[in-house]
């Protein structure tokens, strides 16, 4: 059988996972990260994006975060989301539309803080459908 | 029959007072489960990220974060938690006595206090005692909101960053059960220690992305955010349960004691017949 570590994925209002994990791969704020048992202690804040993971016994599956951090212990992996979803629960005419939303409020930047915001909503759009087309690919394989 | 006609007010009076009473048991009650499940879901992140902060205030780090260092403490800062309203018994007299408890230790030692005050009996409290209240927030209504409280933790991390404050403490009720709230004042910063044997004791450190500085910095602000987002959700929970509590014994008092006057209303009104009757017999004797 594979090794295992034991993965939470936790926010602010609830916890979303929680068990034993092959593999799991996030978004650091440098760039993609895979994690896979036995890895070295770590700490990194999370970019929007998706959490991938495999579990014990093989199965897929995948969750969106919009931020937070990653802690890495020889014996658990943590991930603090900011907000956290199942990434099933995406809804992609949503995300799609405040991708647009956003694009559109950054056309029209009014002021420094209307465009700080607008590029948030964007890069968490973005993220979005990023993880659902990853989703996708995974189905259709 | 005029007998004791005030009575039956006082009566009528206590009885409107039980149904306001018993009417706001049972909202409490009601809400007191919604704060409740609140609560519970809110509690595995500050787990979590309190065992981060554990696991970081282990490790050896390459960079010494301010909120990790141990100062001389010259002023001190409290984040007192308290509720909006009031008619919850005793929990929030038991919260600013256990604040005033420890905050005397520090005043006989010449340090000076600065508060922060979460809801309004809070700021009320602060404003007929004297403290010196620097941030305040009121208002923050059944389901408190991170964002919420984020001005009102800013503004004392920024003091401890500037080291205008050497450590900082939160007081608020823990709920242990319905019956029982328990005020507790826990310091947040500097990080305290705990000894846990699982860890690895030899010298270690993360790997850190994108470098210890920034992390540490916007990690450790959410850690004492989410200390104080969870310290106001259950004193939420603590002041639904302590207001269930205080209006069903105020209901049980208002039925005691309207039983009471109902006796001696039907006391009165007995003797006031008798004496009647007892005229008209000597009356009809003496003719």
């Amino acid at each position: 059988m594979a090794m295992t570590v034991h993965c939470d994925i936790v926010s602010a209002e609830e916890e979303i996972f929680s068990g034993l994990i092959e593999f799991v791969s996030v978004t650091g704020s440098l760039g993609d990260l895979g994690i896979y048992p036995g890895h070295a202690p770590l700490l990194t804040e999370l970019k929007p994006g998706p959490v991938e993971m495999r579990k014990q016994g093989g199965e897929q599956d995948i969750f969106y975060v919009s931020g937070g951090f990653l802690e890495v212990q020889p014996s658990k992996v943590i991930i603090l989301a900011d907000t956290a979803l199942h990434a099933a629960d995406l809804d992609e005419a949503a995300a799609l539309e405040a991708q647009k939303h956003a694009e559109q409020a950054m056309g029209d930047k009014q002021s420094e803080f209307e465009y700080g915001r607008a590029a948030t909503q964007l890069a968490e759009a973005a993220a979005q459908i990023r993880t659902l087309q990853q989703i996708r690919k995974k189905l259709g394989k | 029959m005029a007998v004791g006609k005030e009575i039956k007010t006082q009566i009528a009076s206590i009885s409107s007072t039980r149904k306001i009473t018993s009417a706001m048991e049972m909202v409490a009650a009601s809400k007191m489960r919604k704060a409740q499940d609140r609560m519970h879901s809110s509690r595995p992140y500050a787990r979590s990220i309190r065992g981060v902060i554990q696991h970081l205030s282990k490790s050896n780090p390459e960079y010494k974060h301010l909120y990790m260092q141990e100062r001389e403490v010259k002023r001190v800062g409290y984040i007192v938690v308290a509720t909006d309203r009031g008619l919850c018994g005793g929990l929030n007299g038991n919260a600013f006595k256990k604040t005033m408890l420890s905050m005397k230790e520090f005043n006989d030692k010449g340090v000076e206090i600065d508060v922060c005050a979460l809801g309004s009996k809070a700021v009320s409290f602060f404003k007929t005692y004297g403290g010196n209240v620097v941030a305040a927030k009121t208002h923050l209504g059944d389901q408190p909101e991170v964002t919420d409280l984020i001005g009102a933790v800013k503004v004392m991390l920024d003091s401890f960053a500037e080291g205008k404050l050497d450590r900082l403490y939160v007081v608020a009720n823990t709920f242990v059960n319905t019956m029982t709230q328990k005020p507790m004042v826990e310091q947040v910063l500097p990080l305290k220690t705990e000894d846990d044997e699982a860890l690895l004791n030899h010298q270690w450190d993360y790997i850190y992305e994108p470098d210890a500085k920034e992390l540490l910095n916007s990690l450790l602000t959410r850690y004492v955010e989410s200390e104080v987002y969870q310290a106001v959700v259950e004193n939420n929970a603590c002041e639904q349960a302590a207001r269930m509590l205080a209006m069903k014994s105020a209901t049980d008092n208002a039925g005691d004691i309207i039983d009471e006057l109902q006796m001696i209303y039907n006391k009165a009104r007995q003797a006031a017949i008798t004496q009647e009757i007892s005229e008209i017999v000597s009356g009809a004797a003496a003719v």
